[in-house]
This record gives structure tokens, C-alpha cells and sequence, in this order.
């Protein structure tokens, strides 16, 4: 992709890169077991899950929506395709599969509630968390499934890359081929940007909706699914509450939450951000209480900062014209 | 511009497109009756007539939105009782909407050509080759953009590029532009004149749908005029005016008498002495008397506009002084000018003046709202209901209910409302920026009456406009500035709009 048809906003990128350098340089230099070959293993495979899902719900906020409810959704196939294995058996090839197929349909009803309602994506993907979940811990009274098969909960790696941390590679890549390699993806961009625009230019918004809010779901199915495999049960209630973090993660990178723009090297840099911080701060011994307090601080300088440079170039822009 | 011989050449030509006894009805109203539109090839048509006389249904019906009930559409001789989207897409028409509908988050490349899409959707995105068709298409009109800036960074004039280098990636053989001049200064529409002649050069038609028509007027051929869902005529530009058109656009006749000059003896309740700030303005003396309309003109960047934002508090001068009744005032924030008696009503209506989703009541009241309050600091229902019904009948608001949201009102009925807004606060200096921009014809006539029973009543009205025939016939005296000074004085009898002009543009 020749130098200047990169989308404009990838300024950002290194901005969010030297702080995470930065940040990585200032642990290294205080806690000797940062820089090590195994935490940096552990802090991939920690995030594996997070990154999985921000994958998914990156495509959303290009696409000029937002889903809260993408835990919900995984949390469900999880418990499906869980129920379907102990019962019946099965490999990798059907929980991946069915976990995806269950988590883009919970999705694709966000996208057909908003589209058919014209309801903001907020309100309905709150609804949709609220239900699905409740549902599930009506179904399952709260209890959990210990007795997952043996392949299921066995560590795999492949060139000693642990099994997550392939998934969540394979998960960016796929991504990212989406988002600037496929027109469809583009059409995404084009959807977030300028809604109006696309429906004049003959988009059709129905399919890109569900293919956004589809595509979340299928990620964040895909993602208990590693979960799962990682703490080796099913736990009804263990994804529930973890959505912020990886918006959070998602709009350090970058995403816009208006939509239209956003990148996946953002997003995992974004993710870097959070896990170096979160990593260094444990190993320096910081409480779990005051880490809270330091990601959110975080959160909250990016988000003004974007805001602040997005400001003044519409300032810049106005006296351009 | 336009050159004779490729006028004769259109003339010869069979048309392009040509919509015959064309007919909708909505409901029970009748939007078109019986109206024949032509286009030919290469040709530039201006499709003129206030809001609600059928223009934008008729074009919409072009483009394959709607189906007519009645009448038939020629594309290139064949006949066609109604076009789809992608038939009319298909046969070369692309419309450009007021709002462009470019995407702003994506480059200037991808906007250009982002068709490609649509058309391919199960070929992989080559970036080379989107660069390489949109460096193509703008070679085609002789334009140079940076091809991986973000839309949204652009001027507005460069974006209007975009909406029509992407018109011409779609091979278009007709670019309908919706209303294409109401956000450009007079050297943007210039570039954006000189664009359409070179579309032309290439056979490629334009029509302007528009209410705004002396500049595009410089550049048509042809004018159609429609009314109330009727075609009045299509007529050569060079054989009507401005006055002419007016006049066939409202059905009603207008007369362009100057006003009588100003015959008060009040001391002068606005004083401006030596006002200067920085790169904006330097050395504005002058005055207005109570019921006096002071017009102010110049080119877009003269300073009018800071001037006026200066005088309303919200761009405090460096150096000067301003004199409110005799007493020196610092007006430092809009607030102090509000207090002082001074009234604004910006250039920018839709981004300034009004709260565009709430409701008509609401906007009018927002300015006056601790004047309302009952003795616990609580609104007055009672009051506000007096406040709204005294001014949407003063102003003749024709609305069904003042609950409306004020984005649903035409432009002319818009600007009533802001004009609501600050005569609430009873302000005794009213400053008018532009206060007809994007309004009708038929409309701009209902709101210089509203000025001129303001200023009978004893109100100082500065009246800023680059409309140069609305201040000449609207006001008492003219300023004219130029570079950030007044450069001359007139009063309206002594001075000819051609003179005017020229001095505007010294």
C-alpha cells in the first residue's frame, strides 16, 4: 500500500507505540521480570482473549454502532458448545464452529433490532447483555461445567506459541484482511463515516450491520471458547463486566466512537497499552485497587486528548473554508 | 465563458435526457403536474423555483427515487414511464446532494472511486490501483488533490471537487448539483464555475437546482423555471434578468424602490469610534440612529463579519470605542452586549443561531428564559406561552404548531425564528449578518419587511450583507469595507448598483 494512501489516521499509532515503549522501557528498568521471554509469554496469552474480541468489536465501532453486549453472546456459546461436547464429544474444528456460528447469530439480532427499529446500537446491545445473560444464569442457575473433555483443556502449542495466542493472531490477521483488504470492509468505513452517504451510494445497510454486529459476536464466541479452553470450565458469570476493558482497549487504540474510523494495529497496540500496564504495575507490587485507578486515568487523558486534537482540527478546518 | 460555438453545437444536438408531461401526486397533493424538462448534451441548465415548487421531486424522479404517475422520461431517444436508481445511474445521471455525501473519515482517493465497491465486491482492494483511477479521473478535469488526505480535512470547495471527480469516475453524462453555491464564498463558486465548463468541455451536462441564481446564471444556457408543481418556461439565459426570474419564480412582482432617506433627528444610539483589532479591522468610525437601517457591505473577508461579532461582544477590539446611548460601553462577552440592548443574528443560522432539534417555541424563548421565571426562579408557563404567541404572530410564522422542532421549518421561516429569538430580548441595535442567505425569493421579501417595520418602530438595524442589491435596496446608508476599513459611504439614490459593486471589489 504506497505511503499516502494510508488512512490519515495512523499518526496515532505511534503516538500510542512510544508510550507503550516508554512505558515497556520503565518497567524493564524497575522490575527485572518484565523483560523476561516468560512474562512476556504469559502477558501474550493473558490478553489473547481480549484481543480476540476487541477484534470483533473494532468492525462495530468502524461501522458507526457500539456493542455492549459481546461478553453476553460469548458467554452463551460458550455455555452451548460446552453442553454439546460434554454430551456428545466432539474437536476443535465443532467448537470452533459452533461456538461461531451461535455468537454471529446473537449478533446479527442486535443488528436486525437496530436496523428494524432504528434504535441506537447502545440501548439495544444493553437490552441484548441483560437478556441473553439473565437468560443463561436462569438456565444454568449459576452453576458451572467442570467436566469439559480432555482435548478440550489440554495445553496446545504449535513452534511453543501457545494455542490462545495463535487464535488471536489469526483473529487480527483476518481482521485486518476485512477491514482494508475487502471491499465489504470498506464499505464498513464508508457505513461509519457517513451513514446517509452510503445508503445515497446504494450500500446495503442491512447487510453491513449484520455483518458488524455478526462479525462482534462471532469473535467474542470464538473467544470464550479460548477461555474456556484456558481455565479449563465453564463459568456462567466469568465474562460478565469485562465488556469496558476492551472497548477501553479498542479506543486507546484509536477507534473512533462515532464511527469510521479505527484501525487493528491501533487496537493492539491499544490492548499492549493496557496489558504492559497492568503486567508492570503487578510485578512492581501496585494493588489491584489502584491499578483500576491508573487504567482509568489513562482512558480518560487518551480519550480527551483525542477529542482535544480532533477539536482543533475542525477549528483548523473552518478557517480553511 | 462559454463559447458560442459550442452553444450552436448543443442546440443541434438531440437530447440527452428529456422528461415529457411529467406528473406525482403525494397523497392528495399534487407535487408536478404536466411539466417537460429537457437536457442535452453538454449543455448547463439551471432548474430554478422556490422551496416546495416541485424541483426536487422532479430531479428525484431523474435519479429514480420515485416513479412519476403520469408522463414519460427519454434517455437518448428510448422511451421510459419511470426510471430505477440503477437505470438512471446506468444511463450517465449522478446527483450531487447539498451535503455531498462524501465519506470524511476515508481519502480523497477512495471517495473518489469508492463505486468500485459496490460494483466489485469479491475482488480484493488494490490501493495502486484505486490511486491510479483517481489520479486519472482528476487529470480528466485538471484538478490536483492530495490523493491520501482524509475528506473531512478539506475546505468545503475541495470536498465539492471530490462529490464531482467521483460523479465522473461513475462516467457520468449529467452532474445535477443540489443547491451547490450555499456554503461557498464567491471565489469558491468561481473554481466551481470553472470546473462545470470543463465537465462541459468533456459533453458532460450539469444542471443547478437552485434559489441562489446570480452567479450560476453566468454560466447557463438554459433556464426552467417551475411553480407550485408547474413549469412557468424554459428560457435562454442571456434574455432574463435576476429581477425577471424573481418575478416568474414567486408570481409576484417586484419593485425595486430604494427607501426614502432617513428622516429622524434622534441622537445616534450606536457610536463606533476608531474600533480596530488586529488583522481583523482598523480605524471603523460610524453611527446609527434609532430606526435607522445602516447597511454594511463588502467581499467575505473584509472584516464586516468580525466587525459585527465585535459590536455583539464576542471578538473584543483592541482599540477603539464603542458608545451605547451616548455612554461608552466594553462589551466583552455577548452577554454584556445582550444587556447592553444589542441583538445578533449570525451569518451561520443552522450553527449558531438555532437550536436546530428542538422546537420552534423552545428557540425563541432561550434567549429570555430568566425573564419567564415566577417567583421560585421557576419558568411561568403562562408568560412563555405570551412570548412565543406574540412573536410567531408578529412574524407571521406559519408553522401548525410551535412545538415543532425548528429543523423541519423551510430556510425563510428559519431565519423568522432566530429573528424571534433576539427580538424577545428586546434589543433597540438589532445586527443582521446575511440575513437571507439560502432563503427564497418569495420569502426574502417577507423578512425585508420585517426589518423595515423593526426599523419604523424605532430600532437601529446595521444590515450586513454581500448581497449588493439587498443593501442598496434595504438601507438607509451604505458602508462599504474593504481590507478591514470603511473605504466609502453612500446613501442608496446616489450611487448605482454597477458603481457599487465596483467598489466592493476595489
Amino acid at each position: 500500500m504506497p505511503k499516502y494512501l494510508r488512512a490519515a489516521f495512523h499518526r496515532h499509532d505511534v503516538q500510542i507505540g512510544s508510550i507503550v515503549l516508554i512505558m515497556g522501557a520503565f518497567f524493564a528498568a524497575l522490575s527485572p521480570g518484565f523483560l523476561t521471554l516468560s512474562n512476556i509469554g504469559d502477558l501474550l496469552e493473558n490478553y489473547s482473549v481480549m484481543a480476540i474480541m476487541a477484534a470483533g468489536l473494532l468492525v462495530v465501532l468502524i461501522s458507526g454502532g457500539i456493542d455492549i453486549s459481546f461478553e453476553a453472546i460469548a458467554a452463551v456459546s460458550q455455555f452451548l458448545v460446552a453442553v454439546i461436547l460434554v454430551q456428545f464429544g466432539g474437536n476443535w474444528f465443532i467448537a470452533f464452529g459452533l461456538a461461531g456460528l451461535f455468537g454471529a447469530l446473537l449478533g446479527a439480532v442486535n443488528a436486525l433490532l437496530i436496523y428494524y427499529l432504528g434504535a441506537i446500537s447502545v440501548i439495544v446491545t444493553i437490552s441484548t447483555m441483560t437478556f441473553y445473560f439473565s437468560v443463561l444464569m436462569f438456565v444454568t442457575q449459576g452453576k458451572s461445567i467442570y467436566n469439559l473433555p480432555n482435548w478440550f483443556t489440554t495445553d496446545v502449542s504449535f513452534l511453543s506459541i501457545p494455542f490462545p495466542v495463535i487464535v488471536a493472531a489469526l483473529s487480527l490477521l483476518v481482521t485486518l484482511i476485512l477491514l482494508s483488504r475487502l471491499p465489504i470492509g470498506r464499505q464498513i468505513y464508508g457505513l461509519g463515516g457517513n451513514p446517509e452517504g452510503a445508503k445515497r451510494m446504494g450500500c446495503n445497510i442491512l447487510g453491513l450491520q449484520c455483518l458488524a454486529y455478526g462479525y462482534s459476536g462471532f469473535m467474542a464466541a470464538i473467544g470464550g471458547i479460548v477461555q474456556a479452553h484456558r481455565v479449563e470450565e465453564v463459568v456462567p458469570y466469568a465474562l460478565i463486566g469485562r465488556e469496558l476493558d476492551v472497548l477501553a482497549a479498542v479506543v486507546l487504540g484509536g477507534a473512533s466512537l462515532s464511527g469510521g474510523i479505527g484501525t487493528v494495529s491501533g487496537t493492539v497496540l491499544g490492548i499492549l497499552l493496557l496489558a504492559v500496564l497492568q503486567n508492570g504495575l503487578t510485578l512492581l507490587g501496585v494493588s489491584s485497587y489502584a491499578f483500576g485507578v491508573v487504567t482509568g486515568a489513562v482512558i480518560l487523558v487518551s480519550v480527551t486528548a483525542t477529542a482535544y486534537t480532533a477539536k482543533r482540527q475542525l477549528r483548523g478546518m473552518r478557517h480553511a473554508a | 465563458m462559454t463559447s458560442s460555438a459550442a452553444q450552436d453545437h448543443s442546440e443541434s444536438a438531440p437530447a440527452f435526457i428529456e422528461m415529457l408531461g411529467i406528473s406525482k401526486h403525494f397523497g392528495g397533493v399534487r407535487a408536478l403536474n404536466n411539466v417537460d424538462f429537457s437536457i442535452r448534451p453538454g449543455e448547463v441548465h439551471c432548474l430554478a423555483g422556490e422551496n416546495g415548487c416541485g424541483k426536487s421531486t422532479l430531479i428525484k424522479i431523474l435519479a429514480g427515487v420515485y416513479a412519476p404517475d403520469g408522463g414519460e422520461i427519454m434517455v437518448d431517444g428510448q422511451a421510459h414511464a419511470h426510471l430505477t436508481p440503477a437505470a438512471s445511474q446506468r444511463a450517465g445521471v449522478q446527483i450531487i446532494y447539498q451535503d455531498l455525501s462524501l465519506f470524511p473519515n476515508l481519502s480523497v482517493a477512495e471517495n473518489i472511486v469508492f463505486r468500485r465497491h459496490l460494483e466489485h465486491p469479491g475482488r480484493v482492494v488494490r490501493w495502486r490501483g484505486i490511486a491510479a483511477q483517481a489520479k486519472g479521473v482528476m487529470s480528466r478535469l485538471g484538478v490536483d488533490l492530495p490523493l491520501g488526505e482524509a475528506v473531512g480535512r478539506l475546505p468545503i470547495a475541495a470536498r465539492q471537487l471530490v462529490a464531482i471527480l467521483r460523479a465522473l469516475a461513475a462516467e457520468a453524462r449529467l452532474v445535477v448539483m443540489d443547491e451547490p453555491t450555499a456554503s461557498l464564498t464567491h471565489h469558491e463558486i468561481d473554481a466551481l464555475l470553472q470546473n462545470v465548463d470543463v465537465l462541459k468541455g468533456h459533453g458532460i451536462a450539469t444542471v443547478f437546482v437552485s434559489h441562489k441564481l446570480e452567479e450560476v446564471m453566468r454560466i447557463a444556457e438554459r433556464v426552467t423555471v417551475l411553480r407550485d408543481g408547474q413549469k412557468v418556461g424554459t428560457f435562454a439565459a442571456g434574455e432574463i434578468d435576476r429581477y425577471h426570474l424573481s418575478e416568474l419564480m414567486t408570481g409576484h412582482k417586484y419593485t425595486s424602490s430604494l427607501k426614502p432617506a432617513y428622516s429622524g433627528t434622534a441622537d445616534p444610539i450606536l457610536e463606533v469610534h476608531g474600533l480596530t483589532r488586529r488583522g481583523q479591522y482598523e480605524g471603523v468610525s460610524m453611527a446609527v440612529r434609532p430606526g435607522e437601517i445602516l447597511g454594511i457591505t463588502g467581499r467575505l473577508g473584509s472584516g464586516r463579519t468580525e466587525l459585527a461579532l465585535s459590536l455583539f461582544g464576542m471578538n473584543p477590539p483592541d482599540s477603539g470605542e464603542i458608545r451605547v446611548k451616548g455612554k461608552p460601553v466594553r462589551l466583552k462577552t455577548n452577554r454584556a452586549a445582550v444587556r447592553a440592548g444589542i441583538g445578533y443574528v449570525s451569518e451561520d443560522r443552522l450553527s449558531l443561531g438555532l437550536v436546530m432539534p428542538q422546537s420552534i417555541a423552545d428557540n425563541i424563548v432561550v434567549s429570555v428564559l430568566n425573564k419567564l421565571t415566577g417567583p421560585l426562579g421557576l419558568i411561568d408557563g403562562a408568560r412563555r406561552r405570551n412570548t412565543i404567541d406574540q412573536w410567531l404572530g408578529e412574524l407571521h410564522i406559519r408553522t401548525k404548531s410551535a412545538d415543532q422542532p425548528v429543523q423541519q421549518l423551510s430556510g425563510g421561516n428559519q431565519q423568522r425564528v432566530v429573528l424571534a429569538k433576539w427580538l424577545a430580548t428586546s434589543p433597540s441595535i438589532l445586527i443582521l449578518d446575511s440575513p437571507t442567505v439560502g432563503v427564497d425569493v418569495g420569502a426574502k421579501d417577507g423578512i425585508y419587511q420585517i426589518i423595515a417595520g423593526l426599523a419604523g418602530r424605532g430600532m437601529a438595524i446595521i444590515l450586513i450583507s454581500d448581497e449588493v442589491e439587498e443593501v442598496l435596496h434595504q438601507s438607509h446608508r451604505i458602508l462599504v469595507m474593504l481590507g478591514g476599513q470603511i473605504t466609502a459611504s453612500f446613501h442608496p439614490a446616489t450611487v448605482t448598483e454597477k458603481e457599487l459593486r465596483e467598489v466592493i471589489s476595489a
